[in-house]
């Protein structure tokens, strides 16, 4: 198990080394530059600019530049803003964190039950009636759903505000907005994966055996009836954290999930650079998680 | 002794996997239910502007005439947000377009983008995630890493370059067939935006098939009857097409059908955002965005787009739904 | 878990009905905290590497220039840093006298050093300054900007003493006053840059709030990145006295929709603006909050004029005239603005010609003596962004022309840094487009159609027209200035390098408990003299 873990973790570290070199000239091949702007200025003054970010050297010196500074644990300085790259990520990261928990506690808890009965009444109204309501989270787009709960909900109950991130209470509905739309796919994946071992012949011997109703599906069905969840959690949390710029331009909410579109629109390449290294990370590492996962709930896999 | 005969024929000739599978489809009725609600929506959506004036009208007449189902973009900045009537059955949006022609058209784009992304990230994806699943270990990590590398470049960033990328070639390609084919420049035009789309879409979504389909092939090459193949001394490809494959069916019809919804949103998002469908098309992702604007002060512009959207969503969840059911070769025959 | 979820909002209900008859908002207006929706994080807070509005409106609460807008009269000037000033005949030479206790927030004084200082540090070529170009006025500054001039001592700004500032411009200036309150004038304290760096050093981060000093009647106390920004008062604040406020708190908040319902809320005081589609809602629902006021810019189309299909003037005075103005006023953009007959915006004594106007008939007419017709249609695309609103704005315009004139028109939208650059490269055909003036006097609309200039993004220049605005600069005459000026806009418009729509209206919301704001058409009231009363 160890091995495999430090095999990943290695692996892990070239994917990230890959990623950032890609990014790093893929975001230089796209028009225009951080200085391209609504008032034009003089060129001697956009030449200096460039210098100061080593825009005007070759691509492979600036990515030596780059992963020199990196070494000494700066991320650069934002050329569109008079930070450094490091500090609007240290100032975002909590939010997009408690954002993504939230999302996914919100996810699991309509996903995995909703999945689990649909499952179980397979083809009644009930399972009907679960799904369909399930389904409205990827039915319906964010954008649309969270100004509705904004605009009704937010409105006409005292203690939850319109948007903002103040108390806990303006957790509740960006968590809604984000989390209906996982929670829509973990409850179809769940009965889907529900209804696969449900069927199986094991299933059925223990049912025979005369295992109770309970023990027969949470000892032993869900097991590997998640797993496909499971299959889909890792990353999940991962595009939480960072898909997350519709939800926070809705509800004002300084996460991470808008750099990656703010940053990519403005062409700021070094806080573009630092957010796709974050979220190489979290990738690696949620799926490592999730791997993990999959070994620890399916015995048969650990022989490989 | 005659009839013994003909019942002998008769059971020998069987009934095949696929039409099996038909009559249990058949007997879920949402699944029945969704497959009709769908057939309509595909109808309206492709069948009835081309019974229409499929190109934007020259004839100033026609256009003078505000004959609906002809021209979807006709404006008429005198006659914003009119309430459903008989010549403008749902009515017109913000800048005086009928809005059940923009539904029509919308639905077109929409529904192309779910269906050809989807195939894209189908193919690609199961492909990938099956060999990827089956192989040796070193191979299988070298090939989900790419995925990760892949998965971690950031989207926007992909589509603005796809985007740009593709149409300048897509301008070359257009003019080339329209002038040295003959084909109609409004519908080259009107494809000819949305392939760069498609391509990005599709390259996104493969990514995350391959993952569930690799997970998939995992879980089954360690069940028993594999191993019996295996043993047998069969072809590692043999393996995968007869025997993995076909077990693995139930589960990724029921992600594909989950994949073409996601795209569509997906697809709304970009256009959110700017780099999406572009003008003179439409979709129902624009619809939807456009509406929410006006949630306040026209809602009607919000309601009746998504309503058509879910509806559309619901039934190719309950289809997918039913196709697994019928499909899945351990199903329970009662 | 699932328990938990169900059971959260039960432990809800007590805290829901014991709720306050207080609404958030008025919590504020009693502490004196003015709440101010900023549309985007500002790119910065130093006053001389910053272009942009949305930067103004904060450092304009921070710093102080030489002079200070009125709170009501538009064309007004009040002591700022400056306690009075007077110019010589012919407006080329003005001395101004700083307050004598002027301090700035750490209380060191605030002296003729720091504004040469200033000075110097954005118009030194290896700071590189976005906007030097606005200190271009003073004496020999663009040559020293742009290197060829190596000594600033040559560059026309003197200390007398420690509080007689002097400066020599280039030409004769009567509206100086109103540019020193431009932020690229203000002072910066020289010894706080100093300490974080040399003075044309970037990246020092001296505007953090730890290190933040600044001259004006706020000083900086928090910068949430994507947050909020705050502001609380300078204690040492040569005029602390008048300041009514204890603090601002600026939202960054790009989402219109978010924005208007945060004020419906009772989140916050001042919008920055109000979405084209909620503005008939927000008239009728508060109709004493609501603002709509003359905002100083113009929204045109340019024409890209290095095109073939575009030399001849007929085509482009027929894409003119073809547009009803007022239909898109009130059925796309909705703000109440006013037609735009020339492109200087209407200002105190100025009177534009008036050139652009509809006529389809003439329009017809054009066009068909430029050759064009139905079998032989004029093909152009119009270029326009991905911001809200564009689509439809580009869409209008798109219809109009197609239904009036034998045209075909195919829409590009790209997104904003892809929409700029091609702009500037010159690699479109015809682009949606406009201009916010940075001062009140016409030269700000006219002066960026000099050939070269990097805001022109036209390819039109006429050494005429050049000939006319370096006359109208040097002329002590004020009527004989204007005249000229208006000639010039006169030649620029009757040759149409763009088609001007409309000029701006400012629409915003305004929460009643705030006092003082007055309507100014550069949006800039000066929050020394704003306070809250409920």
């Amino acid at each position: 198990m160890l091995r495999i873990i430090i095999s990943r973790l290695t692996q892990g570290i070239l994917v990230i080394f890959c990623l950032l070199a890609i990014t790093f000239v893929l975001i230089r091949l796209m028009p225009g530059d951080p200085f391209t702007g609504e008032k034009s200025h003089a060129a001697h003054i956009i030449e200096k600019n460039r210098e100061n970010f080593s825009l005007d050297k070759p691509i492979p010196i600036q990515f030596g530049v780059y992963l020199t500074k990196l070494t000494q644990g700066d991320m650069g300085d934002s050329p569109t803003r008079e930070q450094k790259v490091s500090t609007i990520i240290k100032h975002s990261f909590p939010a997009s964190l408690i954002l993504g928990i939230c999302s996914m506690i919100v996810a699991i808890c309509i996903g995995i039950p909703a999945g689990v009965i649909a499952a179980l009444k397979k083809n009644s109204l009930i399972d009907y009636g679960t799904m369909v309501i399930a389904m409205i989270g990827i039915s319906i787009p964010s954008f649309v759903i969270g100004p509705l709960l904004a605009s009704y909900v937010a409105m006409n109950v005292p203690l939850l505000k319109v948007a903002g991130w103040g108390d806990p209470f303006d957790w509740i509905l960006p968590s809604i907005t984000l989390g209906a739309m996982t929670g829509a796919y973990i409850a179809r994946i769940t009965r889907g994966g529900m209804l696969e071992v449900i069927n199986q012949d094991y299933i059925r011997t223990a049912k025979a055996k005369g295992v109770s109703q309970f023990n027969l599906i949470f000892k032993h069905a869900i097991r590997g009836g998640i797993i496909p969840a499971v299959a889909y959690v890792g990353p999940a949390f991962a595009m939480l954290l960072t898909g997350s710029f519709v939800v926070e331009t809705i509800f004002q909410i300084p996460g991470m999930g808008q750099h990656f579109v703010t940053a990519t629109k403005d062409r700021d390449y070094f806080l573009l650079q630092g957010v796709v290294l974050l979220f190489g990370t979290l990738i690696v590492l949620a799926n490592l998680a999730a791997d993990i996962a999959l070994v620890l709930l399916n015995p048969r896999l650990r022989e490989a | 002794m005659p009839t013994e005969k003909n019942a002998a024929k008769d059971v020998i000739k069987g009934q095949s996997l696929w039409s099996d599978a038909w009559l249990r489809l058949k007997k879920n009725h949402m699944a029945v239910i969704s497959m009709a609600v769908l057939a309509l929506i595909f109808l309206l959506c492709f069948i009835l502007p081309a019974i229409g004036n499929f190109n934007a009208p020259e004839d100033p007449a026609i256009r003078a005439a505000e004959h609906w189902f002809k021209n979807p973009n006709y404006q008429n900045l005198n006659n914003t947000f009119a309430p459903p009537s008989g010549h403008h059955w749902l009515g017109t949006d913000q800048s005086g377009r009928d809005l059940f022609s923009r539904l029509l058209y919308g639905g077109q784009i929409s529904l192309l983008v779910g269906l050809v992304a989807t195939t894209i990230s189908v193919i690609v994806g199961v492909a990938y995630g099956a060999i990827a699943g089956y192989s040796s270990e070193r191979t299988d990590s070298l090939m989900m890493r790419i995925v990760d590398i892949l998965y971690g470049l950031p989207f926007l960033v992909l589509v603005i370059l796809f985007s740009l990328l593709i149409s300048e070639h897509m301008k070359e390609l257009s003019e080339f067939l329209i002038n040295d084919w003959k084909w109609e420049s409004v519908f080259v035009n009107k494809y000819a935006n949305l392939i760069p789309l498609f391509i990005a879409i599709g390259a996104l979504g493969w990514l995350t098939m391959a993952r569930v389909a690799r997970a998939q092939v995992m879980n089954i090459k360690k069940q028993d009857f594999v191993e019996a193949a295996v043993s047998l001394g069969l072809k590692k490809s043999t393996i995968l097409t007869r025997h993995i494959l076909p077990n693995m069916i139930g589960p990724m019809i029921v992600y594909t059908t989950l994949t073409v919804p996601s795209f569509i949103l997906t697809e709304a998002t970009l256009s959110y955002l700017g780099v999406g469908v572009q003008s003179p098309n439409s979709s129902w992702g624009i619809l939807l965005q456009e509406g929410s604007r006006y949630m306040e002060t026209n809602a009607r512009l919000l309601i009746v787009p998504s309503i058509v959207f879910s509806l559309t969503l619901f039934a190719l969840n309950f289809l997918g739904d039913g196709l697994r059911d019928a499909l899945d070769p351990k199903a329970s025959k009662d | 878990m699932r328990l938990a979820f169900i059971l959260s909002p039960a432990l809800l209900m007590p805290f829901l009905s014991s709720c306050d008859k207080e609404s958030p908002i008025d919590k504020y207006t009693e502490k004196k905290i003015l709440i101010v929706g900023n549309s985007n994080e500002p790119a910065g807070l130093d006053p001389q590497i910053v272009t942009g509005v949305i930067e103004s409106n904060i450092i304009t609460s921070l710093f102080e220039g030489l002079c200070v807008q009125h709170p009501s009269d538009s064309g007004g000037s009040m002591p700022g840093a400056a306690a009075r000033w007077d110019a010589n005949e012919d407006f080329t030479e003005w001395t101004f006298h700083l307050q004598k206790n002027g301090k700035w927030s750490d209380g060191m004084p605030v002296t003729t050093a720091d504004f040469l200082f200033a000075y110097e540090r954005i118009l030194s070529p290896d700071f590189a300054a976005k906007y030097s170009s606005m200190l271009y006025y003073i004496k020999n500054g663009e040559k020293f900007n742009k290197g060829e001039l190596k000594d600033f001592s040559e560059v026309g700004v003197k200390a007398i003493d420690d509080h007689t500032l002097k400066i020599f411009l280039r030409a004769p200036i009567p509206f100086l006053p109103h540019l020193t309150k431009h932020y690229t004038w203000y002072p910066v304290p020289k010894h706080t840059v100093l300490a974080h760096g040399t003075m044309t050093e970037r990246n020092t981060y001296w505007t953090a709030p730890e290190s933040m000093v600044s001259n004006g009647p706020f000083k900086l106390e928090t910068w949430k990145f994507n947050d909020r920004i705050e502001v609380i008062r300078n204690p040492h604040y040569w005029d602390a006295d008048t300041v009514k406020l204890n603090a601002i708190r600026y939202l960054p908040i790009g989402n219109k929709y978010t924005e208007a319902r945060m004020f419906f809320n009772d989140q916050m005081h001042v919008t920055e603006r109000l979405a084209p589609e909620m503005i008939g809602y927000c008239r009728e629902r508060y109709p004493e909050e609501f603002r709509q006021e003359v905002y100083l810019g113009c929204d045109f189309i340019r024409f890209n004029m290095t095109l073939e299909k575009f030399k001849d003037v007929r085509v482009r005075k027929a894409l003119s005239l073809a547009i009803d103005r007022q239909l898109i006023i009130d059925k796309v953009t909705k703000g109440g603005e006013e037609p735009a007959q020339g492109i200087v915006s209407p200002m105190g004594e100025y009177k534009t010609a008036g050139i652009a106007k509809h006529n389809a008939e003439q329009a017809s007419q054009l066009i068909a003596e430029a050759g064009y017709s139905d079998s032989n249609k004029l093909k152009f695309t119009l270029l326009t962004t991905d911001r809200d609103g564009a689509k439809t704005y580009a869409e209008a315009f798109q219809d109009m022309w197609q239904k009036i004139l034998p045209v075909e028109v195919s829409i590009e939208q790209r997104e904003w840094k892809s929409y700029q650059d091609m702009m500037s490269k010159l690699g479109y055909e015809m682009t949606t487009g406009g201009w916010i003036g940075d001062y009140p006097d016409p030269t700000t609309f006219l002066d960026m159609w000099k050939k070269g200039d990097g805001n022109n993004r036209t390819g039109w220049h006429s050494e005429e027209y050049e000939k006319l605005l370096g006359k109208a600069e040097l002329a002590t005459d004020p009527a004989e200035r204007i005249r000229l000026l208006r000639q010039a806009e006169t030649l620029f418009l009757n040759e149409h390098p763009i088609v001007p729509i409309y000029w701006h209206t400012s629409v915003y919301l305004l929460h009643d408990s705030v006092k003082n704001w007055h309507p100014l058409p550069l949006r800039n009231q000066p929050y020394k003299f704003i306070d809250l009363k409920k």
